[in-house]
Order: structure tokens, then sequence, then C-alpha cells
């Protein structure tokens, strides 16, 4: 194989996203600093009963955040219920109580973990009036509560941090429905349906009988991809030919999920007034991204393992329009973002290749993260790091004119323990308690011996990292599964957004310090490489004893 | 208490946002894409459909199809498409992957089965059997092979045919479609547009 190929697909990525860098951040950037309200948006605010001009504070803002996740959760969870009564429902049956609760958590909380096969579940209407919106409004929410962050960090001595719901909607109105218009239609041009056919029952060319699908689907699939959901209209998701045609659709859907993410750094920059300190966080995640892809795609084209050494490559799982490299650069980016999407299968990938999927998400989703998730979950580990370079010297830590005290290193302490016990408690329980060890060996787990311990590693990883993407052999259809990953959800986005936004309003509170010769410069290579080192170190001490008794052992054996 | 005021009136202000974003994302939004791609891109929209001949649906060109019989058994005249984990295989209405680990026995054991018959019924060596004819696609329902696993089954599907055997591999070259753009992907070869070719070559019809 060539690796030539894999550059410059790498590299055409690369330039697509640094021509979007700018004319995108500062976009956002305005999106949610202008005091001017469509006249449109005035009516929707007066309907709902909300007075744009209102700044909340963070126990406001953040009652905002839960009381929308809330109702969410209930409208998703009812529609699935209510399926039968529904239109366009295809003749298919309610779903069934634990199955609801799980996909509307797994929706609202941006993760899109699908423990069911879709088009044997899931009607058009719950598609899109309840999966679908819930991909625009979750990733409006993520930005909207990293906003709320860095406007913490630009703001002095002030009382509040925003307007939850005028952030809510501009994310909506002007960010995502807009992008999400033009790149449908160029899903549909690619190939991608867009319709209310059903199933057509159609005698092939051999004399057999196939049921092809319809559906709604570049409406929905575009807006998967540029909010990082990753639920996927169809059981396979990206690697269906009706999601993903051909090999420049998956090229654009990567772009789709990087843009905003690999944009924010820039928003982040501009707002607080310099952007050196956006292009600083915009290089750490760069590395980690660069440094992920290339392990993965080398893991993968040297093809190691019985079965792949076998077939003469690991193409189980792959589809032949994407090959090796279309295939690693999509996990890759679904996994370092929080889409969880996938256009080829990573149960089938080889053992240290699939490891790397999960390392992505243990890594918390900042190179780049998911859209707003993953600029705040960075900017917290820039709190860690600037804190650790302060006990290394001997000063009081700032990050851009604001003291590191006490409180703020709690919080950021505490965000980044959240997703670890998360992860760590669930796989273990899932093998500790007697009756569901049991279910889980018998019913859940695919594949056999240590592989079969990482589909349940994976699982809680992707679930407590809000990412949704899936070892998918694991049948996590059951009372205990549909349950726990439905908790590690919840608890994954809720308990880190708290914490985020208490960082926010006690920095939004703080006058700013001024910079002597004492600070740490923040926008430097140093601090860029301290930040790298900090992610991975937290990472590494946190997950590596738990990899050594999956992927590692099976990959070293 | 002020604070339960507070709550309920957030509360309903979540649901009547809620209300609203679904009208606008979950209804309208839908509504006019749909519209414009019926409207403007009513093939790609509809599922890229093939007719044969006589002008009837025989399926999608990004669908892949089973070239078997009943029974399962490959067709000789035929191009055969990937092994696939799609219900019976391909399956559009069930798309799956196998999930089979890099060290399950069962993959492990399929491989070297389908490897043993590929080398059999098209009379190459087991070493000259390509990773796309032995493994399971991502989908269940990839519709490409490889040029090379096109160029492998040409003597057995021209033989089986009564084709020289230079007019098939012509029509297989006719049909490798390179990387997209020259350097994303591989080079793929269509297999149903490849046997509906086939089909008209020899004028034997559709479904013979």
């Amino acid at each position: 194989m060539d690796v030539l190929f894999a550059v410059v697909q790498a590299a055409t990525l690369a330039l697509i996203l640094a021509l979007l860098y700018r004319p995108l951040g500062d976009y956002l950037a305005r999106v949610y600093s202008t005091d001017r309200d469509w006249k449109v948006e005035r009516g929707l605010y007066r309907l709902i009963g909300v007075d744009p001009r209102t700044e909340q504070s963070w126990p406001a803002y953040l009652r905002g955040v839960l009381a929308f996740s809330a109702v969410g959760v209930l409208l998703v969870y009812v529609l699935q219920r209510a399926q039968t009564v529904l239109p366009y429902s295809l003749g298919l049956p309610p779903v069934p109580e634990g199955l609801s609760f799980n996909t509307a958590v797994s929706f609202v909380t941006n993760t899109n973990w699908q423990s069911y096969s879709p088009e044997l579940t899931m009607g058009y209407t719950v598609q899109l009036a309840g999966l679908a919106v819930q991909n625009f409004v979750s990733a409006a929410v993520g930005i909207a509560v990293t906003i709320a962050l860095v406007r913490g960090f630009a703001r002095r001595g002030s009382g509040t941090i925003g307007n939850f719901w005028v952030d809510l909607f501009r994310g909506s109105f002007r960010l995502l429905l807009p992008l999400s218009v033009i790149g449908a239609i160029v899903l549909v041009v690619g190939g991608v349906i867009q319709n209310f056919n059903g199933f057509t029952e159609v005698t092939t060319l051999a004399g057999g009988t196939q049921h092809l699908p319809g559906g709604p689907v570049a409406s929905q699939e575009v807006v998967k991809l540029l909010g990082t959901n990753g639920g996927g209209f169809f059981n396979v998701n990206s690697a269906h030919p009706f999601e993903n045609p051909t090999a420049w659709t998956s090229l654009f859907q990567n772009v789709l999920m990087l843009a905003i993410p690999f944009a924010l750094p820039r928003t982040f920059g501009t707002m607080v007034g310099s952007n050196r300190q956006g292009t600083a966080i915009l290089a750490v995640m760069a590395t980690l991204f660069v440094v992920s892809l290339t392990a993965l795609t080398a893991l993968e084209a040297s093809g190691s393992g019985t079965a792949p050494e076998l077939a003469g490559g690991a193409m189980e799982g792959k589809e032949q329009r994407f090959g090796i490299f279309a295939s690693t650069l999509f996990g890759s980016t679904s996994t370092l973002t929080s889409t969880g999407a996938v256009n080829s299968m990573h149960d089938s990938y080889t053992a240290l290749g699939g490891m790397l999927p999960m390392l992505n998400m243990m890594l918390g989703e900042v190179a780049p993260g998911g859209v707003g998730s993953g600029l705040y979950g960075m900017l917290v580990l820039a709190v860690i790091a600037v804190f650790i370079a302060g006990l290394l010297v001997g000063r009081t830590p700032e990050y851009l004119g604001k003291r590191i005290g006490p409180r703020e290193i709690k919080l950021a302490s505490l965000y980044i323990l959240v997703t670890p016990v998360l992860v760590l408690a669930g796989t273990a329980l899932s093998f500790a308690i007697p009756g569901v060890r049991e279910d889980v060996e018998s019913t859940s787990i695919w594949n056999p011996g240590v592989h079969g311990m990482s589909e349940v590693l994976y699982a809680f990883t992707s679930a407590s990292n809000n990412n949704g993407s899936a070892f998918a052999g694991l049948t996590a259809n059951t009372p205990w599964f549909n349950t726990a990953l439905g908790v590690a959800m919840l608890l994954g986005r809720f308990i880190p957004i708290v914490l985020v936004l208490a960082l926010a309003g006690s920095l939004a509170a703080q006058d700013k310090v001024p910079a002597t010769a004492g600070t740490l410069p923040t926008h430097r290579p140093q601090f860029v490489g301290l930040l790298v080192g900090v992610t991975v170190l937290v990472t590494a001490l946190t997950y590596f004893p738990v990899l050594t008794l999956g992927p590692l052992a099976e990959g070293l054996s | 208490m002020s604070t339960t005021r507070t709550t309920v009136r957030t509360h309903w202000v979540a649901l009547r946002a809620l209300l609203v974003l679904t009208a606008v994302l979950g209804l309208a939004y839908p509504l006019v894409i749909t519209l414009a791609g019926q409207v403007a891109l009513p093939a790609q929209a509809n599922g890229s459909l093939v007719r044969d001949t006589d002008g009837d649906v025989i399926g999608s060109t990004l669908i892949g199809q089973s070239f078997t019989d009943a029974d399962g058994a490959p067709l000789p005249e035929w191009f055969q498409s990937r092994p696939s984990a799609a219900g019976d295989g391909y399956d559009a209405g069930a798309s799956s992957g196998s999930n089979l680990g890099p060290e399950n026995a069962d993959l492990v054991a399929a491989i070297a089965e389908r490897k043993a018959q590929v080398a059999e019924s098209d009379g190459v060596d087991e070493a000259d059997v390509p990773a796309d004819a032995v493994t399971a696609s991502g989908s269940g329902l990839d519709p490409h092979i490889s040029p090379d696993y096109a160029r492998v089954q040409v003597d057995r599907v021209a033989e089986a045919r009564g084709l020289p055997v230079a007019d098939v591999l012509a029509l297989v070259e006719e049909h490798v479609a390179p990387r997209d753009l020259g350097f994303l992907g591989e080079p793929t070869v269509n297999v149903l547009e490849l046997n509906l070719a086939l089909a008209t070559l020899d004028g034997a019809g559709v479904g013979d």
C-alpha cells in the first residue's frame, strides 16, 4: 500500500480545516458576542418568555441547561413509546422502556450510543422530531457551555456569564442550521438518500429479493457529524452506502466533524483578546490528533493478528471504497471528537489498532473533542497544566490573567476525575456483580476471551465520555447495559457541565491580574508541550492498568 | 417558595423552547431538504436505483447484492460480491458487519474456508486471493470489490458463460473505477454494474 495516499488525504483535510479556521472561528465569536437579535429571534424569545438582554449568573445558566435537557429526555422518551400512533412509523412497534430511556439519554447528552438497530426500531417521526432535533440542540448546548467558560476568562468582576437561551438559539439557528442545509445538499449530490419512501422490495439481478431502505437520511446525516453526535440513521452508520456512498463523501464527513471543534480555539482567542492563546490550544489539539491518526493508520496497515494475516490485510469490517486509509482517518476523527460515528467496524480492527479509538476517548476527547465539550475539556486541562507549572517554579498560578486558586483547582480536579471513575467503576461492576456478570458473559459479549472484556471497557469509555462509538459486537440492549450506560452518559455529561459552569462563574467574578515577569507565558511552544504532556499523563496513569487487561494483552500475546 | 417557582418557570421556558426548536429543526428543515432533493437531485435522493432493460428496478448501484442460488451457493456465471454479515447476506433491511475480533477462532476459520473456496472455484493459488474476497465489509452491503478480486474471477465467469476470456477481462477493466479525486479510498469495481453489463454482453438477458 502506498503511504503517500494517506499523507495526501490527511494534508487535504488539514488544508480545508486551516482555510476554515479564521472565518468560522471569528464568525462564532461574533454570533456569541453581538447584542443584535434577528427580528425572528426576538419573536421566538417572546414566544418562549425570555428577555434576551437579561444576563444570567452561573447557577441560573446551569438551571437553564439542566431544565432544557430534562425536557429533552422526556420528549424523546415519549416519542419512542408512542411510536405506533405517529405518522411514518413504518409499522414498527413502540420502543421498549429500557431502550427508550437509554436512547433518550444518549441523544440528549450528545452521546448517540445506540443499543438498537435503527432500521428495525425507529420510524421516521422519531428520527426527525426526536433524534435529529437533539442532534442540533445537544450540540448547541455544548457550545453554549464552552462559550460561557470563555466569557469567564474574558470578563472582569462580572456576576454573569451570558444568557443560556440566547446562546442555545443562536447556536442552533445561526450556526448549525445554515451549515446543515449546505452540507445536506452536498451529501445528496454524493448519493445520500433523502425521501420518505419506506422499504422498496426489488427482485435482484440474480433473482433474489432485496428490501431497499428509504428515509430522510441526508438532513440527519449532516447534523449527526456537524454536531459531533454520531447516531446513524442505519445500523452500520457511516459505513452504510446510503449514509456515506463514496470516498469523497467520507472526507467531507471528516470535515463536518472537525470544522467547529477546530475553529473554537480561534473563537476562544478572539473572545479573550489574544489570538495567540487560541493558536496554542489549537497546536495542542493538532499535535495529539496527528500522533493518534498516524499510530492507528500504521497499526491497521501492518495488519497484525491471526485473522488479518491470514486474509492478507485488515479488511474485515472495512468497505472496499474506503480501504484502510479512509477508514482509519474516519475512526480517529470520530473518537478524537465526541462523534462516535463509524465507517468501519472497530470491533474487527487489529488488537492494538482497536485500542487507539479507546485511547482517543480516554484522553477526554479534547483533540479537538466534541463541539464545545472539546474546548472546555482542554481549557480545564490547561488550568491543571498552569497549576503544575506554578508548583514547579513556586509561583501563584495564573491563566489569561485569572488566578488559579484553591476553588478553581478543586473544580478542575473534580472534572478530570468524573469520567475515569464512571469508566472503571462501570466496567468493574459489569464483572463484579454475580448476576450481572453471568448476563454480560452469556448474552452481551460477542467475542470470547480478553477481546470480550475490551468490548465492555469500550462501551463504558464511550458512554462516559459521551462519544457513542462501539465495539459493536456487544449486545447492549439488556437491562444492565441500558441502565448502567444510561447513568454513565448522564453523569458523564452533566457533572462536568456543572463544574465547568461553576468554574466560569468564579473566573468571571475575578479581576484581571496584570502580567509580570513571573507570569508563565501560555502561548509559547513550551506551554504547548506542557499541556500535551499533562493530557497524556493524566490519561496514561488512569487507564494503563485496565488497558493491559484488554487490548494490550490481546495485541502483545 | 420562590425556588420552586423559579424551577417550574425554567422548565416551562425549556419546554416552549424545545417545541419551537422541534418545529424548525425537526419538521421544517428536513421537509425543505427533502423537497430540494426530490426536485433537484431525484436520482440520488431516491437511492441511485438501477433498472433492467424492461425498466424494472433491480436494485441500487450503491447497495451490493448476492449472486447466489437459493441455498447461498455462489453462481459461477456472475461476478461474486464480498462476503456479507447483513442478515443471510446483503439483506438491505439489516445492515451489519461481523464484528468478529482479530483473534476470533470463528473468523479465522471462516477466512480459511472462503480462501479455499475462492481458490478452488476460480482456479488460483490461495496466496493470490485478495483480502476483500475473504473478509466481510463493515456494512454487509458493500457494492464494490477490488479490481484484483474481479480479475481473479474472469476465467470462471468466461467459462460458465461460454464467452472469450479477453472480452470478459476487457469488460472488467472498463469497470475499474480509480480512487476518488485520484487519492481518496481505494480503486473499486461495482459488482452490480459489472454483472449488468455482462448480461448484455452475451445477450443472455437478466436473471438467467
